[in-house]
């Protein structure tokens, strides 16, 4: 890998690259952010990674705003503008030129079945990523019960997520987590 | 406040004579991502179909299946698609950066407070929990998303699954490298299986 490059050229390649491969959005990229960022590049420690996520997940705004984050650690705050535009143009472009061919090519069938070829790398893709910032979080039995009851009380409840990462921040704060 | 936000909602929807502004469309999306915790897609359907009535729910369905199969985030790719066919490309540029921008702000002030006071030994307790929690909530998003393949007891989807959770999850492979080799098989398992359906 290019590391000892600028490091902004390197944030630019990876996210732009990385983003073409975002198959069921961002949170499917989490477990090749944390490839890149941690054991490739070394940027974040595993530890600063949960926590770069745990902030995005409390912070308002699309989940792919954790890149923005991962830029601005790396190069402040023209990491954080590289990063978030080299993850999220070039899709979106790509978006535009391909719905506006589908649009002209009525009687398509293809993209139903690429989608639903897609699911179920998606959904593996996603349970990598809970799984591989588990690992690093879920240390103690307390955290692994909260993590157990969030996914529990959002699969069967309609609870305003928020509530249950604020609660999570309070047994934290109270020192259960570890 | 814009001033047309209530009479739009009341004209019909009509959008090829009148499409907003450009500044509108940037509040907009502005206002649905700010309100979008851990996720913006609720609050985009609200904003697009429900108050400002610039999509049926159907076109608004169609759209995201379009953005969904595409690579990259979702919500922003929608976003754009959106803003090009209400204003062409300036309108997307708007709603992009209404989407992006002010959350994209307040990610940059989180990452200066983070590399500031981070190593305060409340804040790191704090994150910690929240992290547990965050992981929580994606469990659950992976679960919903596995409940119509078990129902079906779609044998040959859920292995899939599993092959490229195993590939990326445990054995750390890269991504590029799983999905080069992961979307062909998928795709030729998909149409043989609609085949023998048919």
């Amino acid at each position: 890998m290019n590391s000892d490059s600028n490091p902004v050229l390197t944030l630019a390649w990876t996210f732009g690259v990385m983003s073409l491969f975002a198959v069921g959005g961002a949170n499917s990229a989490i477990p090749e952010m944390h490839r890149v960022a941690v054991d490739v590049n070394h940027w974040l420690s595993d530890k600063q990674f949960a926590d770069v996520y745990a902030i995005a997940q409390l912070s308002p705004g699309p989940n792919v705003l954790i890149v923005t984050l991962i830029g601005y650690s790396v190069a402040g705050l023209v990491g954080a503008l590289v990063a978030t535009v080299a993850m999220c143009v070039p899709t979106a472009v790509l978006a535009l030129i391909v719905s506006r061919f589908l649009t002209r090519a009525s009687q398509a069938r293809w993209p139903g079945i690429i989608q639903a070829a897609l699911v179920p790398l998606s959904i593996g893709l996603m349970g990598a990523s809970g799984f591989i910032l588990a690992r690093t979080s879920d240390r103690t039995v307390v955290a692994v019960l909260v993590t157990s009851g969030a996914a529990v009380l959002a699969s069967v409840t309609k609870l305003n997520p928020l509530w249950m990462l604020v609660a999570g921040g309070c047994l934290g704060f109270a020192g259960l987590i570890g | 406040m814009p001033p047309d936000s209530s009479s739009a909602a009341v004209a019909a929807p009509d959008i090829s004579t009148s499409p907003p502004s450009l500044i509108t469309l940037f509040v907009a999306f502005a206002k649905m991502s700010l309100a979008g915790f851990g996720g913006v897609l609720v609050w985009a359907r609200r904003g697009i179909v429900d108050q400002h009535k610039w999509m049926t729910a159907d076109e608004f369905n169609e759209t995201f299946a379009l953005c969904h199969f595409l690579p990259g985030p979702n919500i922003v790719n929608l976003t754009f698609v959106f803003g090009s066919r209400l204003r062409g490309l300036p309108g997307a540029v708007a709603a992009f950066t209404g989407l992006l921008g002010p959350p994209a702000l307040i990610m940059v002030v989180m990452g200066a407070l983070y590399s500031r006071y981070g190593d305060i030994d409340a804040l790191r307790r704090i994150l910690s929990g929240v992290a547990c929690a965050a992981i929580g909530l994606m469990l659950a998003v992976v679960f919903r998303m596995m409940t119509p393949l078990l129902k079906r007891r779609d044998v040959t989807a859920l292995l899939v699954m599993a092959v490229v959770f195993i590939a990326i999850g445990i054995t750390r492979l890269p991504l590029p490298l799983v999905l080069i080799v992961a979307i062909p098989i998928s795709i030729a398992i998909t149409y043989w299986m609609r085949r023998q359906a048919a």
